[in-house]
């Protein structure tokens, strides 16, 4: 047998429900792994509380009573409230904070009888794309340590790359499960928004938070995500009352027959997002962009001739609004944050100022401790943007190109049923080298963020390495719950090309 | 259009942060470089079209997919000893905070 921080999700829960292995003795191999906390990547582990949930599952597997992934170790983001486990979201305002109920996610997880190893580091409040932004320290890149793993679900990514963990939850507000997933060479997916639920998922912009699962394989997301997804109504307004699916159901479906219409799937590549519509946007933003990277582009592009060399038909398509996807998705997300984290006072929960005078200033100085640098600039940008005066420039202006971008998308699925392109436009960078200019982060997340502010189902999927043999991840978009479609594309891909999905960086302990 | 020192003052009033000299210059230097980015969206042609505030929005909101509320009825235990536990400052089963009413 491999060794088991080796296996995939399915190969582990096959192992476990053939009883060939043990979930306590899976559990303590991966606690073994954790020691030293490698590439910072954790932020709670609590060893004692990881066998109890192991041991409860061997005994549901010696009874019979074993749910589809009895036994399997997760990992969760630190932004998903735990019981069990310290909850910061990388945040000093919520240092030693402990929920009184588990996120639902979390809840539904540990029901299918996954085993939670901890929590797992990330940007504060999920605000970032290095994983610099969390307070207690970034997260480096299995592949090469002195690079970032990419963000804010940076240490989900580098934790699964490292094998560390064989699945991570991640949560995605604007690329941040696909991004990292692409920097650290796995596969992350983000279901429809209001798949799955956001109750005990600690917000940072509500319209466009969603969670999801990364693993190294479609196949594993697929197993994942069945087991998150699905009503929660009474908890989450915003939670769609559809029962989850088997989204493993079409993986081994061909691409010749893998279309809406039966026929063969169509894959739309939107003009320009390969190259040329860089130089466009390079010259409206003054060339803050830094160019994109030609071998991102070809591994991208390989990647969809594979997808054409088993039966699917290329389509160009229009996605005309994607360089303002930037502005109006910062506004949106700082205007919605800077509501949502209101709630951080210093009263109810989390760090208050040792020193204050009147309740005013006692406000002021908690959260001017706790809150970091870049959570201050969204909650600052954002609270301008919704003030008297600039509502309607802003905030609303934003939401009506919002709609646009949402519309581009269908006038784009009339015509294809699946749109491929790349995550980001460039490999991973080097730890500090974008951390003083908030705005080339911003810039970098040029692809993830128009689906995000559509709500659409988007995935990640390694399709090899790029510049300074980083890993490239090719982004997949679907229509609203079309995420087994997504995953039946991603699963024929890494059947014929197991080499991307399986590489591991170099020297692993 | 640029923010000015004033503004980054009143914004931070309404945000209840303090910010100390140094922190209030670099805030008005980063919030001004993403507003050169946002500028861009002044000039767009948005006449007739509906903001969207949600993707439920989008996905035509009806049936399954429609926002909704849930009747105003109490559905959690009360819970306050745990509810009050990561709680900075607590009497009594009471949230203490700095005298407001003299």
């Amino acid at each position: 047998m491999r060794d088991l921080h080796h296996l995939s999700v399915a190969e582990l829960a096959a192992l476990l429900r053939t009883k060939q292995v043990s979930a306590v003795e899976v559990a303590t191999r991966f606690l073994a792994r954790l020691g030293g906390n490698p590439h910072n990547a954790f932020l709670d582990i609590n060893s004692e509380v990881t066998l109890e949930q192991a041991r409860a599952s061997d005994a549901k597997l010696a009874a019979g009573t074993a749910g589809p992934l009895e036994g399997v170790p997760i990992a969760h983001k630190d932004v998903f409230v735990t019981k069990d486990f310290v909850t910061t979201a990388g945040s000093k305002i919520l240092t030693g904070y402990r929920s009184p109920f588990d996120a639902t996610v979390v809840r539904k997880l540990r029901e299918a009888g996954m085993v939670s190893l901890g929590k797992l580091n990330c940007d504060e409040f999920a605000m970032g794309s290095s994983n610099e932004n969390s307070a207690f320290g970034a997260v480096s890149n299995p592949w090469e340590t002195s690079h970032v793993p990419g963000g804010s679900s940076g240490g989900s990514a580098a934790a699964v790359a490292a094998r560390l963990t064989p699945a991570a939850t991640g949560t995605d507000t604007g690329g941040s499960i696909r991004q990292p997933a692409a920097f650290c060479g796995i596969t992350g997916i983000k279901p429809t928004y209001g798949r799955a639920s956001r109750y005990g998922m600690v917000a940072y912009a509500s319209s466009l938070d969603q969670a999801g699962p990364m693993a190294r394989s479609a196949e594993d997301c697929a197993l994942l995500l069945s087991a998150m997804c699905g009503p929660d109504v009474d908890r989450d307004s915003t939670s769609m009352d559809v029962a989850t699916d088997d989204f493993s159901r079409d993986l081994l479906r061909p691409l010749a027959r893998a279309g809406k219409d039966g026929g063969a799937l169509k894959i739309g590549v939107p003009r320009g997002w390969l190259s040329e519509l860089r130089d466009d946007v390079s010259a409206q933003f003054n060339d803050q962009l830094q160019r994109g990277s030609p071998l991102v582009d070809m591994k991208i592009m390989s990647g969809v001739q594979e997808l054409m060399r088993q039966g699917a038909e290329l389509i160009d398509i229009d996605l005309p609004n994607t360089a303002l996807a930037i502005p109006v998705y910062y506004i949106v997300a700082c205007a919605e944050a800077s509501s949502n984290l209101s709630r951080f006072d210093g009263v109810k929960f989390g760090h208050r100022a040792a020193q204050y005078g009147d309740l005013l200033d006692m406000y002021q100085k908690t959260r001017s401790e706790g809150f970091g640098d870049e959570v201050k600039r969204r909650i600052m940008t954002g609270a301008y943007v919704l003030s008297h005066g600039y509502y309607d420039a802003y905030y609303l202006q934003a939401q009506k190109i919002r709609r646009m971008i949402a519309d581009d998308f269908q006038r784009a699925f009339a015509q294809c049923d699946v749109i491929a392109g790349p995550v980001a436009p460039t490999t991973a960078w080097k730890l500090g080298e974008k951390a003083d200019d908030p705005v080339a982060n911003y810039l970098a997340d040029i692809f993830t963020l128009p689906a995000s502010l559509a709500g659409l189902p988007c995935m990640s999927v390694p399709v090899g390495l790029g510049e300074g043999n980083m890993p490239v991840g090719m982004q997949l978009i679907g229509n609203y719950l079309d995420e087994a479609r997504l995953l039946n594309v991603a699963h024929q891909f890494q059947m014929a090309h197991p080499e991307c999905h399986t590489a591991q960086p170099e020297n692993l302990p | 259009m640029s923010l000015t020192p004033a503004d980054i003052s009143r914004i931070a009033k309404l945000a209840r942060l303090e910010l100390a000299p140094a922190e209030h210059e670099q805030m008005l230097d980063k919030i001004n470089a993403f507003f050169s980015i946002v500028e861009q969206i002044k000039g767009v042609n948005t006449d007739g079209v509906e903001p969207m505030a949600h993707p439920v929005d989008a996905m035509q909101g009806s049936g399954p997919m429609a926002l909704r509320l849930r009747p105003d009825l109490a559905s959690e235990p009360n819970d306050r000893e745990a509810n009050q536990h990561s709680a900075p400052a607590v009497e009594r089963g009471l949230f203490l905070v700095p005298k407001v009413i003299e």
